[in-house]
């Protein structure tokens, strides 16, 4: 296994091995599960085998979340650059790519050469909008990246679920406003998941086409260009989607329809999460504090952050959004969740439950300690909350 | 110092604004002054640092 060396201040020599180097392939290869269960389906000749992909990610994950011990462990600061400049790491989220090209593939070749039952139709349809959704995390890690290679890759990978706006958004929207009444894709304290979905999934298209029209306007181009980043990735979406309804026929379409709504509620489930009630303190000048650790929910749970290429590090990457996932640090005193992602996202798909864990959790932040002044608190829950924590 | 061969680098990710090269793919054409950038300009990189935080690089 490579060995990192490096000097540190003192002049002593720090040595270190990566103890996940090889696990981080877990997140190219989780998006071929849907394989996995078509390969069970086809030797057994059982539909229930394509329920395996989903009985992995929403029971076994969640469960290897809670048996593993969290890792809190952070490579040495002396290192970084090593480890950010070691390619393999990178080339991890280069594979990943094909991979959700051939699940989608594979899925629509499956459904339309077998007569599934409506349950195995939609299952197939959810566990291949599942695995898009993670794609739309694979886009996350490249879409941050400088480089021009990097960021087209991001473009490709998200085509697959018709999510191509999603950089600019993510990186130019989000990541300035994120725990601020602003942002679309940050959930305030009081907010259903589903009341987030309607609001976050249209902020996000109409963010993303601003922050495009005024960079094409600075360079005196119409917003409908060969420019558009985001309609370069709509082109690619309409082509491979459009290509799979040619190749398999009309029927294929409420699988695609669903496979697109699925892959864009994982993405939603993850900004649902990942800054819950969280906000950021204004100084004397009226301006946003810089975003901190403490203003995203962070997870350490080992088997969801192996699959998520470290999403789950989210107090690190929103400190500093270009750092490489193998790179993304623990701090002490953050807001944690008490999952993984996976599991946290059954939790939210239950609002009683996920603000009755969560809002305990909100409170009790050492930074919060109980004041609803310092939370980003949905307007239409805010009288309620306010008379049960008893403020005014 | 000349403010066309000023340089303006992000405390952050690094990244660096040079007046004499501008910023094609953002739209600043070459020869735009890091004052005359918008000023909600944020970093073209890592969008988390603003026009206030960018520091002055010396010229050598
Ligand atoms: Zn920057």
């Amino acid at each position: 296994m490579t060995t990192y060396s490096a000097y540190s201040n003192t002049g002593s020599k720090i040595l270190y091995k990566d103890k996940k180097r090889w696990f981080w392939l877990l997140s190219s290869i989780f998006p071929l599960q849907a394989i996995a269960g078509i390969y069970g389906h086809h030797i057994t000749g059982n539909q229930l085998w394509l329920l395996l992909p989903l009985i992995f990610i929403y029971i076994l994950a969640p469960l290897l979340d809670f048996i593993l011990e969290e890792d809190t462990n952070n490579p040495p600061e002396e290192v970084t650059l090593l480890l950010n400049s070691d390619s393999y790491y990178r080339i991890l989220t280069y594979i990943a790519v094909p991979m959700h090209f051939i699940g989608l593939i594979a899925a629509a070749w499956w459904i339309s050469t077998n007569q599934l039952d409506w349950w195995g139709y939609l299952s197939l349809s959810i566990v291949a909008g599942n695995i898009s959704g993670l794609g739309i995390n694979t886009g996350h890690e490249l879409g941050h990246k400088k480089g021009k290679f990097e960021k087209n890759l991001a473009k490709l990978v998200l085509a697959v679920p018709f999510y191509g706006h999603f950089t600019i958004d993510h990186n130019q929207g989000h990541h300035r406003e994120v725990a601020t009444p602003m942002d679309g894709s940050s959930s305030r304290m009081g907010e259903s998941f589903y009341a987030f979905v309607c609001r976050e999934i249209p902020a996000a298209i109409t963010r993303s086409f601003g922050t495009e029209n005024i960079r094409l306007q600075r360079r005196k181009q119409d917003f409908l260009c060969f420019d558009n980043q985001i309609l370069q990735s709509y082109v690619i979406s309409t082509i491979l989607q459009g290509s799979i309804i040619v190749i398999f026929g009309l029927k294929i379409i409420p699988f695609l329809f669903i496979h697109n709504i699925f892959a864009w509620l994982q993405l939603s489930s993850a900004n649902y999460i990942e800054h819950y009630g969280l906000l950021r303190q204004k100084d004397e000048l009226d301006h946003y504090e810089r975003c901190k650790p403490h203003h995203s929910w962070n997870s350490n749970h080992v088997f969801s952050n192996l699959v998520l290429f470290h999403l789950q590090r989210h107090s690190d990457h929103h400190t500093h959004p270009t750092r490489r996932y193998q790179s993304l640090r623990n701090y002490d005193d953050l807001p944690s969740l008490p999952n993984g992602y996976l599991g946290c996202y059954l939790i939210a798909y239950i609002p009683w439950l996920w603000f009755y864990i969560m809002d305990k959790k909100l409170l009790k932040l050492s930074h919060i300690n109980g004041d609803l002044r310092k939370i980003n608190i949905h307007p239409a829950k805010k009288l309620t909350l306010m008379n049960k924590y008893q403020q005014t | 110092m000349n403010k066309l061969t000023a340089k303006h680098q992000c405390p952050e990710c690094l990244y660096i604004y040079d007046a004499k090269i501008g910023d094609e793919y953002e739209g600043y054409d070459p020869g735009t002054l890091f004052e005359d950038l918008p000023n909600d300009f944020s970093c073209p990189d890592c969008s988390v640092r603003f026009k206030i935080d960018f520091i002055e690089l010396s010229s050598i």
